[in-house]
């Protein structure tokens, strides 16, 4: 696989086709490959990398690569299609300026436990490429995934218990803000916790209830949009289950609105900014409430 | 820094018995801004505005918070006065210490603490508010009429007779409505179809007055002054140009086999159709459902005898986008289904009828030609037995499908149907069970007394418990519960008036129009006693029985007074619009276009704009705008935004922070 994505890397890049190639360069340890753009044959042979730990989700480089000059390839494993087609929708990636190869993925390592699939990997959702230009390897068909299965545990909890878990967990967070910054759905303009206008602005984590706000904001924020790619878990260095809090967005969405993967299509009206006469009723939140 | 007038209303003892308002008065001048804090007996009051004027200019005031009623009921009195006063209209904030805090609370002393949070947040909001100016937007002088029933064209008739132009879309393919079936009209007897069908030909006739019938409201964009309605003209595949009206067509079709609508299925018609004969437009119509033609390509009989040719199996639906100014809902009622009740045998015999298909079988159009006879073997009937309240007035837990609201007409009706049938046929029984006979109404209880008196009808307190068809009658059990006992009546047969219920395409109207219902699905007025034609989404209008029950007399003045708040509408050349719109911060604005999706106005439009980047490059992002003469300020674009670079003027989501930390603190 490697050796045909570099071979075919380098016959983009001299025929003119791309100017740059976004992929993974090999980094110090075998777990840690980086994201890079490379713009010359003989880099490319020397660092590109493409194994089962090249977890990093490229879509997210495209917002600044795409806006670039010239053409840039890129690497996109099944789930990273979904956050490239929800980007395109969001009018932040610049398909025109992108040459989209997809690659076959297999599964992403766990970097804790070199043996075990990365959880996301183990319940992954599809093995489809929802886009590409030209494909390496296989494209799979997208799965039946239990990967709602810690949510529905999480919702037969007691609300002391739901309540006792997540502090357990987020109260290990460090605002690094790295699950912002490596979200694809995180593409503001300026972020409101960046903004000293918004009044939501920096607080340093000195509260320990405002670590949890941060992420059930960010929770909210990614609704809807959100493609379960599950960076945000795979880059906390506290190892807090991040992505549960937005699977449990999607699965109300699935179950208030009918079934929902956000980015597999180019579809700009997702269900929680469209309008149909089925749609639940407010009411729901206080029937639910009260359950 | 700002200045601040708090005002705390007593509403006579509406808010001031439960809630102590000087203590509020009081708490309110501790709080941060405030200059001035004072009680009154009545805000709204001649003396009590000029309080606010005068404090505004003793004070050198620069926001006003108004402790009183619902903003919805004194918001715009209490800006008038600022204004007056000197004061941007739009620094006034409204407390609701009433219908949130006096009304709903008994104990003086939480209600008063409750009422200084809302006066502490409404302080807090006024902080941040900024002065804003309103424009104007123009009127399309055309009224829109959605149902051609008796409501909707009285509705049609005024406003045209105004000298506004004005549409009606009726589903159906003749206007009508219900009126149109009935035989005679209480209380004096005069002949429906006399009096309905001169109205009929006068809307037709009127210059002014467009009728899109076979039609339905598809979309509704836009505001008051300014809505765009798309109007599908279903397929009548019959071009109304070219028809003439002779009804050839429905002597001939072969398909003969139709359940009349008109008669309730009392009889049959064609395939090709035209309702009545006094249809208007009267024009034929193909139901596809049943025309061979259209479902087998093999026929065409209706096309070869057409000497006018005006038969098109082709027709497609069509979709026609119209400005309106206003609209009018006049979507009438339907009778409930009966079928669940079981105990009055309406499934198991045809001789036991509701009260509208009896109202076919008295009329001279019906299917009996107005002879009286059974449905099930076309014999006069001699012992007849009405049911008063068939799904009306019926506890809320009843697992059937009747209404907990009393429908009105019934008891008029069924005296009417009692009266008429003795008169014809004195040889006749009649018996009417019934739970209240409620006549309020002009001549009403002389109507219904003269039933009783004159024409000896037999009112009997009770219900009908069972009706058995048995050997050709029907055996019905029933009591008597003024003589306290049981009674076994052979009737030939059982007529049911069955609850009114609004028409099935109310709902999905009101979700068009964003119109409120309540929980019957009658559309809900702005206001149940001073705004009784009006919704309370500005624009949209009530007519008749799509609002509550109504008999003619009451539909007809109720149309008449839509028509006229339609005319105050359309007179205006401009609105003043609300200047609380959206605005987007485009240093903020990531272009992804949800804002775009979620606005019920298509006020907002993305456009891509040249920014100066920190590093003095420029760079080319695409970026939100609101226009502000379209946006109605209803938020949806504040809350969707992820980026939270939209806001509405007035309602900022600083100003909305700042209530809920004020209520907090």
């Amino acid at each position: 696989m490697q050796k045909v994505m570099i071979e075919r890397a380098a016959e983009l890049l001299s025929s003119g086709k791309v100017n740059r190639v976004l992929g993974w360069r090999a980094g110090l340890f075998a777990h840690d490959n980086t994201p890079s753009v490379f713009t010359d044959a003989a880099d490319l042979q020397a660092n590109f990398v493409y194994n089962e730990f090249c977890g990093a989700n490229l879509s997210k480089y495209l917002v600044k690569e795409s806006d670039k000059e010239g053409t840039v390839a890129v690497f996109l494993k099944p789930c990273d299609t979904y956050s490239f087609n929800q980007l395109i929708a969001e009018h932040k990636i610049k398909r025109d300026n992108v040459y989209a190869i997809g690659v076959q993925c297999n599964g992403m390592k766990d970097v804790n436990d070199r043996e075990k699939l990365e959880e996301r990997c183990a319940s992954c959702k599809s093995r489809k490429h929802v886009a590409y230009d030209e494909l390496i390897g296989e494209s799979g068909e997208i799965l039946d995934s239990n990967r709602f299965d810690m949510v529905e545990k999480l919702e037969n909890m007691t609300s002391e218990e739901r309540f006792e878990f997540w502090r357990g967990e987020l109260s290990r967070c460090v605002r690094c803000n790295a699950c912002r910054n490596v979200c694809p759905a995180c593409t503001c303009e300026k972020c409101i916790f960046d903004n000293p206008d918004s009044g939501s602005a920096n607080k340093a984590p000195a509260d320990p209830f405002e670590e949890n706000l941060f992420h059930i904001i960010r929770a909210f924020h990614v609704a809807g949009r959100c493609t379960d790619c599950g960076e945000c878990s795979r880059v906390c260095p506290e190892n807090i289950p991040l992505h549960l809090l937005n699977r449990k967005f999607i699965k109300d969405i699935n179950e208030l609105y009918g079934e929902y993967q956000a980015g597999e299509t180019v579809n700009e009206r997702g269900p929680l900014v469209n309008y149909t006469q089925g749609d639940a009723e407010p009411s729901v939140v206080y029937e639910r409430g009260n359950s | 820094m700002q200045r601040i007038g708090v005002f705390v209303c007593h509403c006579g003892s509406n808010i001031a018995a439960t809630v102590d308002v000087k203590a509020v008065a009081e708490a309110a001048k501790h709080e941060s801004g405030v200059v001035f804090s004072a009680d009154y007996q009545y805000m709204c009051s001649e003396s009590g505005q000029d309080l606010i004027k005068d404090m505004i200019k003793e004070h050198k005031l620069t926001g006003i918070v108004v402790c009183s009623c619902s903003p919805r009921m004194h918001e715009n009195t209490f800006c008038k006065a600022a204004a007056a006063g000197g004061l941007n209209p739009y620094m006034v904030e409204i407390a609701n210490i009433r219908e949130q805090c006096s009304w709903i609370h008994k104990d003086m002393p939480s209600a008063t603490a409750k009422a200084i949070v809302l006066v502490r947040s409404a302080i807090a909001k006024v902080t941040l508010n900024a002065p804003l100016t309103a424009g104007t937007s123009p009127v399309t002088k055309r009224a829109l009429v959605i149902g051609g029933g008796i409501a909707g064209i009285q509705t049609a008739l005024d406003i045209a007779d105004a000298g506004f132009e004005v549409d009606i879309v009726e589903k159906e393919p003749t206007i009508g409505g219900k009126m149109a079936q009935i035989d005679k009209t209480f209380p004096t007897l005069d002949c429906a179809a006399c009096i309905l069908t001169p109205k009929m030909v006068e809307a037709a006739q009127n210059d002014k007055i467009r009728i899109f019938s076979y039609s339905e409201v598809s979309a509704v964009k836009g505001f008051v002054g300014n809505f765009t309605v798309t109007i599908k003209r279903k397929a009548r595949y019959v071009k109304e140009d070219l028809c003439t009206g002779c009804g050839l067509c429905t002597e001939k079709c072969p398909q003969k086999k139709v359940p009349n609508e008109f008669n309730l299925g009392l009889d049959n018609r064609r395939a090709i159709y035209i309702p009545f004969a006094q249809a208007i437009p009267k024009i034929a119509t193909i139901d596809p459902d049943y025309c061979t033609m259209l479902k087998s390509g093999k026929c065409g009989v209706c096309s070869k005898v057409c000497s006018a040719g005006a038969i098109d199996y082709q027709a497609k639906d069509e979709f026609i986008d119209v400005n309106y100014g206003a609209i009018v809902a006049a979507t009438g009622f339907n009778p409930i289904k009966v079928d669940k009740y079981d105990e009055f045998a309406y499934a198991q015999s045809p001789d036991v009828v509701t009260s509208l298909e009896y109202e076919r079988l008295m009329n001279a159009a019906g299917p009996t030609g107005g002879t009286l006879l059974r449905p099930s073997d076309r014999t006069h009937p001699h012992t007849i037995v009405f049911v008063q309240c068939v799904g009306s007035r019926e506890s809320e837990d009843s697992t059937k499908c009747g209404k907990s609201y009393c429908s009105k007409i019934c008891c008029m009706y069924t005296a009417k149907h009692a009266m008429l049938t003795r008169e014809k046929y004195p040889d006749t029984d009649v018996y009417v069970f019934y739970i209240d006979v409620r006549t309020p109404g002009k001549s009403f209880d002389e109507f219904y007394r003269r039933a009783v008196e004159q024409y000896g009808v037999h009112y009997i307190k009770g219900m009908v418990g069972k009706v058995t068809p048995e050997g050709g009658k029907l055996k019905v059990q029933a009591s008597d519960l003024i003589a306290g006992k049981q009674l076994h009546i052979d009737a030939d047969m059982v007529v049911l008036a069955a609850a009114i219920e609004p028409d099935k395409t109310a709902r999905p109207l009101a979700t068009l129009l964003t119109a409120s219902m309540d929980t019957n699905d009658f559309f809900t007025e702005a206001h149940p006693k001073l705004r009784p034609v009006e919704s309370p989404t500005a624009g949209v209008f009530l007519s008749g029985a799509c609002q509550g029950p109504k008999d003619i007399p009451e539909t007809v003045a109720q149309a008449g007074a839509a028509a006229s708040k339609v005319i105050g509408l359309l007179a205006k050349d401009h609105l003043v619009c609300n200047p609380c719109v959206a605005n987007a911060n485009e240093m903020l604005c990531s272009g992804c276009s949800q804002c775009e999706k979620v606005c019920p106005y298509g006020a907002i439009t993305y456009s891509y704009k040249e920014f100066r980047m920190p590093d003095r490059t420029t760079k080319l992002r695409l970026v939100a705008s609101v226009n502000a003469a379209v946006c109605q300020g209803c938020g949806a674009c504040t809350v969707t935004c992820p980026s939270g670079a939209m806001d509405l003027k007035g309602f900022s989501n600083k100003q909305i922070m700042a209530e809920v930390d004020a209520i907090c603190k």
